[in-house]
């Protein structure tokens, strides 16, 4: 029976408006979410316990209001919630180090991530894990069977491809085939009493820094037309002004 | 001088012409890279000539014959030299870009539209911010496309080199796409419907315009949440895909913080949304207040004239 663990971050709401203050991004007023691929990843690792018995530990690192989003996957049927204390920023390499030791310390054997996660988009974590604790990763995966191992279906090429993934291994979660569940009223009045296992771990430098941030550079005002018959005009303009037919 | 690596970009075996932009990203550092091109048969390395590289070195294995992350970093790290190394920011280069930097315990930073001395940026937060970072030390940098202008002439030698890595996943089935149109994420142009084209049936009128200029077709959440014929593969936004293209035409789409996430940075945006309030206008270059209905045939006949 697999020991399945499930990586969870905690971002701002995507549908938020993201404020930059001076020359960092200010997330005061913004909501924090459970990343919506880790939602994906939170159902994947739940359907394969229902498959194939076992445990699962969602894990997060962050500070102590990241704690939110580890009772929101207890609420929906995670039996462990442990969270990794860190505060501030991490580059990849000290993030994955820090994953993986706290993923040797828990003993799983897959490992459940969503494909990127909604603030930095990057998607590195997943594989970056998987290459440090030496194991198989596929990522972006829309689909997942567990009968006779693990299965699941992944992009390749133009199309997808049904890929055998051998274990101890991490799999990056997409939108794909995962309907999500929602809690129901005991899943949260549990969830509600669960303690969450803090870990403690040394953080390693990081050797990308944080410059700043700024907003995109606004685009210059675009011309308005009224009315389908300026449709003629705008494709002579794509042709001609803008040189993209 | 630190040496810089490009890892080619690949598709069905042959190296993809975005792989000069990435010549021209790597040459920011100073410098001809050198580009290392992940192969089963070394003669699609001859592809990489006329891209600027200082250098072509074919990566030749039975690895690379199917996309498996760990057995592509292995074989890659056992030829490609030490440094900062440039790949794609498509879906698997990213993958790959992640875990070769975790394999040399380097960072990684993904998604890379500005490379200015050791100061990368990149959209965060879906594009609604830029994040500017410093490197201090080598790094595997991917480089989003159809933002630096292709390198030209160059080495055209090709250096073979046999390597090898354990490929751990194996294919059970390929599947076929459902569509065998363009992906959004790879097309030059875009044309993208949301809810206000009224039923999955009506794509066909953007499919038809599509035909015509050789655009991929996109839709928003809010289509594809609503109509089960309109597949998640054909999501731009937010949850769906991020696209770059050189034209974006967005039709019966609001423009939701969503959407806008995954298309802003489109070079040139067309907007047709039958209210003038629409948020999406503030972000086309050329907008049409009308109903698809009034403006597509239009749009249509114009086009098929131009092409012509």
């Amino acid at each position: 029976m697999p020991n399945i663990i499930v990586l969870v971050k905690q971002v701002p709401d995507t549908n938020a408006k993201i404020v930059v203050n001076g020359d960092r991004v200010d997330l005061s007023s913004v909501k924090m979410v459970m990343s919506p691929y880790d939602e994906f990843a939170v159902e994947t690792a739940l359907l394969h316990k229902e498959a194939a018995g076992g445990e699962v530990t969602a894990l997060t690192v962050g500070g102590a209001a990241a704690e939110k989003i580890l009772k929101d996957a207890k609420a929906i049927g995670v039996d462990h919630i442990v969270r990794v204390d860190a505060e501030g920023d991490m580059d990849s390499n000290a993030l994955q180090t820090v994953l993986a030791q706290a993923v040797r310390t828990l003993g799983g054997e897959v490992v459940y991530c969503g494909k990127s996660a909604a603030d930095t988009g990057a998607g590195s974590t997943g594989p970056g894990l998987a290459e440090r604790l030496g194991w198989t990763s596929a990522s972006n995966v829309i689909g997942a069977s567990f009968e006779d191992g693990l299965t699941v279906i992944g992009p390749n090429g133009a199309g997808h491809a049904k890929l055998k993934v051998p274990l101890p291994a991490v799999v990056s979660c997409d939108k794909g085939e995962f309907k999500v569940r929602k809690p129901n009223v005991k899943g949260i009045m549990m969830a509600k009493k669960a303690s969450v296992e803090v870990h403690s771990i040394e953080i390693p430098p990081s050797s990308v820094s944080l410059v700043g941030h700024a907003l995109p550079p606004a685009k210059p005002a675009g011309k308005t037309y009224d009315g389908g018959n300026a449709a003629a005009e705008v494709a002579q303009l794509l042709r001609d002004e803008a040189n993209v037919l | 001088m630190t040496q810089t690596i490009v890892i080619a970009e690949m598709n069905n075996n042959a190296v993809h012409p975005s792989t000069a932009e990435l010549v021209a990203a790597a040459m920011t550092f100073g410098g001809a890279p050198t580009v290392v091109v992940p192969c089963t048969d070394a003669s699609a390395a001859d592809g990489a000539a006329n891209m600027g590289a200082g250098s072509i070195l074919a990566a030749k294995s039975s690895a690379f014959a199917h996309y498996d992350a760990s057995g592509w970093a292995a074989a890659l790290d056992a030829v490609t030299p030490q440094g900062t190394i440039i790949t794609g920011a498509s879906p698997q280069s990213k993958d790959l870009a992640a875990r070769l930097a975790a394999r040399r315990n380097i960072a990684v930073v993904q998604d890379a539209v500005t490379i200015q001395g050791q100061q990368v940026t990149s959209p965060v937060y879906s594009g609604k911010a830029m994040q500017t970072v410093a490197l201090n030390g080598p790094a595997v940098i991917s480089v989003r496309s159809n933002i630096f202008n292709a390198a030209t002439g160059g080495a055209s030698d090709v250096q073979v080199l046999d390597t090898e890595g354990n490929v751990a996943t194996s294919v059970v089935e390929f599947m076929a796409r459902a569509s065998e149109r363009l992906d959004v994420a790879e097309a030059n142009i875009v044309i993208s419907g949301g809810r206000g084209m009224g039923s999955p049936e009506n794509f066909s009128h953007l499919e038809a315009i599509a035909d015509t200029i050789g655009a991929a077709v996109g839709a928003s959440r809010a289509a594809v949440d609503t109509w089960e014929a309109i597949p998640h593969s054909m999501q731009v936004g937010q949850t769906g895909k991020t696209v770059n293209p050189n034209l974006y035409i967005a039709v019966g789409i609001s423009g939701a913080i969503q959407h806008l996430a995954g298309m802003r940075s489109s070079k040139y945006i067309v907007a047709i949304n039958k209210d003038a309030d629409a948020p999406i206008f503030q972000h086309a270059d050329y907008g049409i207040v009308a109903t698809w209905e009034e403006a597509l045939p239009v749009l249509h006949d114009t086009l098929k004239s131009m092409m012509a």
